[in-house]
């Protein structure tokens, strides 16, 4: 809000127009649906609904494989996140070292953020491919027998390299910005105190990194529960057996068998509601950063 | 650089360099791969090194595609970049005009307005899938460019973004241009546009990528060969179990669709790198 403004009693409204009209159209009133029909239940036909209350949510947390799906879901994001943060760290730490080389590094490193994440799945699932793969061939030499098709914890691993490669460039990027926001003076005064480069990161620049550290760690989970859709299409459909088979992924895949409207529902709020939680997290960090600036 | 130390120094280009080999890699196999004939491309063990096939595949998936995508590739592009133009440009100006009227007028809904902007961050595509896809067919727009463009061009952070960047601008401007009789839109266009060009560069970036990578929609929205995109298309390409996959043809058509992201970010990766960090903080 500024001092002066212009005053104009429809203008404001025209310009806001084309932004609320979508937001109302394909934000709101799809989620409203989401909610409605997650309250309701449907005759097999379609021809009357009525009100079940929570019955649909009571449905979902009883079914096994729903359960399955979100222990899934957990497992694949702890493991996005934490190993998409400990090597971009890495990396963005020592890049901030080698002095004028850095350039040359961020821009050989921040490719992956342009592939689409689809792709980035093709191109894991051709080194990972069974027959001919040329990873799995490389592995085959050391006696492991590589085939995501039928082992889960390999399905598991596939879509988490995916990820994990995928999301490096946008980790990296945002490190090396929190790294070069660090005053010098710092970390030369415990140099000089006598720390070395390893004393000197853990105590010194990790803690200063916190903030960046624990926006990373929201953005990932939001980016593993709901932005991976693409990677586990393309390189596991979701199995096998569900191995890799998340809450987004869960909704789409039965969306499209069974057309139980009060049941995709229920999930759906269920994620909206995981969504918001995040969401809020996100910005309580934000308002802190705002005061502690 | 705090102290000299030779080894460290070695050890983090070592560290750096296996980084990079980590990011290439698989780009370097497609390369290949796409390089191949169809005879080589089913050797095991696959070559290392690239053959004489580049253009010939290239040329083929351009023309005919191939697998469960058997549809000229050059249409899947095209419709690629109408739709990432599309919502590039639609999420820019819609963003850039809600936010100046947000700053700039002072109006009752105001703070409605708002939070409803902000409510979009918390919705994406992906939880509230079948419901939209019932909106967006109720209208009409199922294998049509406005049904694959619009439900995407809302966007929170580039209206945030472009908010914070017109706070910033200072009160004197809009007074100076009120005394020599300057209306608002006279204002936005001949002062407020051209000063966030940066931002205009860094969002361009951002959103078009968003917009190129698109793939849980353009599925939803689309059940014809004419509107497939290439990202859908490739995966199409891929077998799935029934026919065996040409790879040579699957990984020609991946460089293709990996190349106008790819160009946009290094050619603006400085505006790139500055747009991300300022438009998700």
């Amino acid at each position: 809000m500024k001092r002066s403004n212009f005053g104009s009693p429809w203008l404001p409204y025209v310009l806001v127009a084309p932004q609320v009209l979508v937001t109302i159209l394909f934000f709101l009133w799809p989620a409203g649906q989401a909610l409605l029909q997650s309250v309701q239940s449907q005759d097999a036909f379609g021809f009357s609904t009525h009100f079940v209350g929570l019955d649909n949510f009571r449905t979902i947390f009883s079914d096994p494989r729903y359960l399955a799906s979100f222990r899934t879901t957990i497992v694949f994001s702890a493991w996005v996140t934490i190993s998409g943060l400990v090597i971009s760290l890495v990396l963005a730490a020592t890049a901030n070292r080698v002095g004028r080389s850095k350039v040359i590094y961020q821009t050989l490193l921040i490719w992956p953020y342009a592939v689409p994440p689809a792709i980035a799945a093709v191109l894991w699932a051709f080194l990972f491919n069974p027959s001919l793969g040329v990873i799995t061939y490389a592995l085959a030499r050391f006696g492991i027998v590589w085939n995501h098709a039928i082992n889960p914890g390999q399905a598991m691993f596939l879509v988490v390299v995916a990820s994990v490669w995928q999301q490096i460039s946008y980790n990296f990027v945002f490190f090396s910005a929190g790294l070069q926001g660090i005053p010098k003076s710092l970390t030369e005064a415990a140099a000089i105190d006598g720390a070395g480069p390893l004393r000197r990161f853990f105590d010194v620049v990790m803690p200063l990194l916190s903030p960046t550290t624990f926006f990373l760690v929201v953005v990932n989970i939001v980016y593993a529960f709901f932005y991976t859709f693409p990677i586990i299409d393309a390189a596991t459909g979701g199995g096998p057996v569900q191995a890799t088979t998340t809450l987004v992924y869960k909704i789409f895949f039965e969306g499209f068998q069974s057309f139980d409207l009060g049941k995709s529902g229920a999930q759906s709020v269920v994620l909206m509601a995981i969504v918001i939680g995040l969401t809020v997290v996100q910005f309580r960090y934000i308002e802190r950063k705002v005061q502690y600036g | 650089m705090i102290e000299n130390r030779p080894l460290t120094n070695v050890l983090c280009h070592a560290v750096l360099i296996l980084g990079v080999l980590f990011v290439a890699f698989p780009l370097y196999i497609a390369f290949v791969a796409a390089t191949l004939t169809a005879e080589q491309a089913i050797h095991v063990p696959l070559p290392l090194t690239p053959g004489s096939h580049l253009w010939a595949n290239i040329a083929d998936v351009w023309q005919h595609g191939t697998g469960n995508a058997a549809y000229p590739f050059r249409s899947m592009m095209a419709n690629s970049f109408v739709m990432a133009i599309g919502i590039t440009v639609g999420k820019l100006v819609i963003s850039i005009i809600s936010a100046y009227a947000i700053v700039y007028f002072r109006f009752p809904l105001r703070s409605l307005v708002f939070w409803a902007i902000f409510v979009t961050l918390m919705l994406p595509v992906e939880v509230r899938i079948f419901p939209t896809v019932e909106v967006v067919s109720r209208l009409h727009l199922i294998n049509t460019y406005a049904g694959l463009i619009v439900p995407l061009i809302a966007s929170a952070t580039s209206t945030f973004l472009f908010r914070q960047f017109f706070l910033a601008l200072p009160d004197e401007l809009v007074e100076a241009a009120r005394v020599d009789g300057a209306s608002a839109m006279r204002f936005f266009f001949d002062i407020a546009v051209p000063l966030t060009k940066t931002v205009i560069a860094a969002l361009f970036v951002i959103d078009f990528i968003y917009g190129w990578n698109q793939y849980l929609w353009p599925i939803l929205a689309t059940n014809v060969p004419q509107m497939i995109t290439a990202v859908v298309g490739v995966k199409g390409m891929m077998g799935n179990g029934d026919v065996a996959t040409a790879w040579q043809l699957v990984m020609a058509a991946t460089l293709l669709t990996m190349l106008p992201p790819l160009l946009i970010v290094l050619v603006m990766q400085r505006w790139f790198v500055r747009g991300l960090v300022e438009s998700d903080k």
